[in-house]
């Protein structure tokens, strides 16, 4: 039960979307899926639905080829975009078109329907939608079939908090079931909460595939925060081979190549009173633009 | 937390997704053409077409229903006139069947809970033809009756439809736009763009035949094999004698309609959604 992903190529035409990707996404947690724009996370997500076909390379469904799988929607639900949805059609009959491929029934679609909060809109067209309203909807396809695996991709996109909340909360429970949960975000700050495991992508390449607890950790170089009255006095205090103090104008010093005790110690010898000190912790946007910097597709004003 | 694998749950992960099959893909696509306002609006305007130009046509003849000089069934599919227009409207349904599951990203939805891709082409044929068959069926059985007490009211001899031809005719241009319908279909699947199905359907049928007998000879005798010519021959055309005879006419449009779905499964099976 989980997503293998094997030499997986995708070109099109003389462009490489994917190249030679592989990994595994397990079950039991969520992985999130991350890499700058042009990646190929939304080109990898179509080709485990099976939407476009691999140059080379496999991609395997809870151990199966999905286009041949008997019973597709109870092995895979996936959001690709929020407009996966017929804007001319009303909700309900939008999942309910998707449901009957797989002989589900009206109470299903109106479990789901209720689970995603659209209950009031249920019979209004999609048309009509907001982005986020969009966003539910295509969530709510994706869990009609309780499939053992849910891949989504960037299913954040467009949600008030609440329902960035929501997801979030859905997401776990549906790893803590056993299911496999395979999810693309921008808002690294909400993957970090939401995700164990990381898949991490840049020019359709493998960039790290690891925990995100070892990602961030990896990243942390062991700089110290200090915040002071006396930054000047503290710094020249610090100063010695190996050590570096850099500073902001404000009160708050990051000091490199000593730790936090020596910090402490050195401060109270000097007389130099100290309000925080503290390890700085790398933010997961910080690891990632740190791993990621050399692969990014479009560096901003890069066409200069 | 670098080792945090939740441990193997002890049940089976419910799920409630079965088999995918032929018959859930038609009540699939069938909740989709239901569903949608655009099918009962062309729906109507077709009914609307065909009834309305063929009263229309039978107040406005000479002598009622046609002139004298035709014969029932010939007098009859004059009265079925509003069919070239319906099947403008007809073969529109066919292509945004398709075109609009492209243009809206709804396809990708779609061949995701069928990846195998082929049962929903059929199935939207199924449902298509399923719903034109019937509702153009009823319009053409209409206008006949309508067509016809119009004409007796104004003194015309009564056609029954016992007559000669004149079933061959009303249930015939029910079928010719059963085919069209589908032929829409199939150009929406293969070219995946409404404005090029629409384009395509009109060309073929609206233009090529304008255009064929101002070319050379030997090109324009291929004219009476193109679809509405060939296809025409069931229901229509009474004022030209089709060599094809109506039976082998249709078959022609029906091979027309066989050979675009084939090239539309293709595309639709071998390349990216």
């Amino acid at each position: 039960m989980m997503i293998e992903i094997d030499g997986l190529t995708k070109r099109y035409g003389d462009k490489v979307a994917v190249d030679g990707l592989s990994f595994v996404v397990e079950p039991g947690v969520v992985t999130g899926f991350l890499g700058p724009n042009g990646a190929g996370k939304s080109t990898t997500m179509r080709l485990i639905a099976g939407l476009d076909r691999p140059t080379s390379g496999t991609v395997r469904v809870n151990g199966k080829h999905y286009p041949s799988c008997a019973a597709p929607m109870s092995e895979l639900g996936i959001l690709l975009d929020a407009r996966s949805v017929h804007p001319g059609l009303s909700a309900r009959n939008n999942l309910l078109a998707l449901a009957r491929t797989a002989g589900i029934g009206r109470r299903r679609v109106d479990e789901v329907i209720e689970l995603a909060g659209l209950a009031e809109v249920a019979g209004a067209r999609a048309g009509g939608f907001s982005l986020g309203m969009g966003q539910r909807l295509g969530v709510a396809a994706a869990l009609l079939g309780q499939p053992q695996t849910v891949v989504l991709d960037e299913p954040v996109n467009g949600l008030d908090p609440d329902g960035v909340r929501w997801i979030r909360l859905l997401l776990k429970s549906l790893a803590e079931e056993g299911r496999t949960v395979f999810v693309s975000s921008h808002l690294m700050s909400e993957m970090a909460q939401t995700a164990t495991r990381l898949v991490i992508v840049g020019r359709g390449q493998l960039i790290a595939e690891t925990s995100v607890a070892d990602f961030i950790g990896r990243a942390a170089v062991g700089d110290v925060l200090v915040r002071t009255p006396e930054a000047a006095c503290l710094g020249q205090v610090l100063a010695g081979p190996g050590v570096t103090v850099t500073g902001d104008g404000t009160d708050v010093l990051r000091v490199s190549g000593v730790t936090a005790e020596q910090i402490g110690t050195a401060a109270w010898q000097a007389h130099l009173p100290i309000f925080e000190l503290m390890p700085a912790r790398a933010s997961l946007e910080e690891a990632f633009m740190q791993v990621t910097q050399d692969s990014v597709e479009y560096h901003a004003g890069a066409r200069r | 937390m670098s080792a945090a694998l939740a441990p193997a749950p002890a049940a089976p992960i419910p799920t409630v997704g079965r088999p995918v099959t032929q018959l859930r893909v038609i009540r699939s696509e069938w909740t989709k053409l239901r569903g949608l306002r655009s099918t009962w609006y062309c729906a109507l305007v077709a009914v609307v077409l065909i009834v309305g130009v063929g009263a229309a046509i039978a107040a406005s003849a000479k002598t009622g229903g046609a002139s004298p000089a035709l014969s029932g069934a010939a007098a009859v599919s004059v009265s079925l006139y509003g069919i070239l227009l319906a099947q403008l409207v007809i073969s529109v349904l066919g292509v945004l069947l398709f075109s609009g599951e492209y243009a809206t990203g709804m396809i990708r939805a779609s061949l995701a809970v069928v990846p195998s891709r082929l049962p929903v082409l059929w199935a939207k044929l199924i449902a298509l033809t399923g719903l034109v068959l019937p509702v153009t069926l009823l319009a053409a059985v209409a206008e006949f009756f309508v067509a016809v007490a119009i004409s007796s009211a104004r003194g015309v001899a009564a056609i029954s439809l016992t007559d000669p031809g004149v079933l061959r005719t009303v249930v015939g241009s029910s079928l010719y736009l059963s085919v069209a319908a589908v032929i829409g279909l199939a150009l929406g699947a293969l070219l995946r763009k409404t404005a090029a199905g629409v384009a395509a359907f009109a060309a073929v049928f609206f233009v090529a035949p304008i255009v064929m007998p101002y070319l050379p000879h030997s090109v324009a005798s291929i004219g009476r094999y193109l679809p509405s010519s060939a296809g025409g021959s069931l229901w229509g055309q009474p004022l030209v004698a089709h060599p094809l005879g109506p039976w082998a006419g249709f078959a022609v449009l029906c091979g027309y309609a066989v050979v675009l779905t084939g090239l539309a499964a293709w595309r639709l099976r071998r390349c990216d959604a």
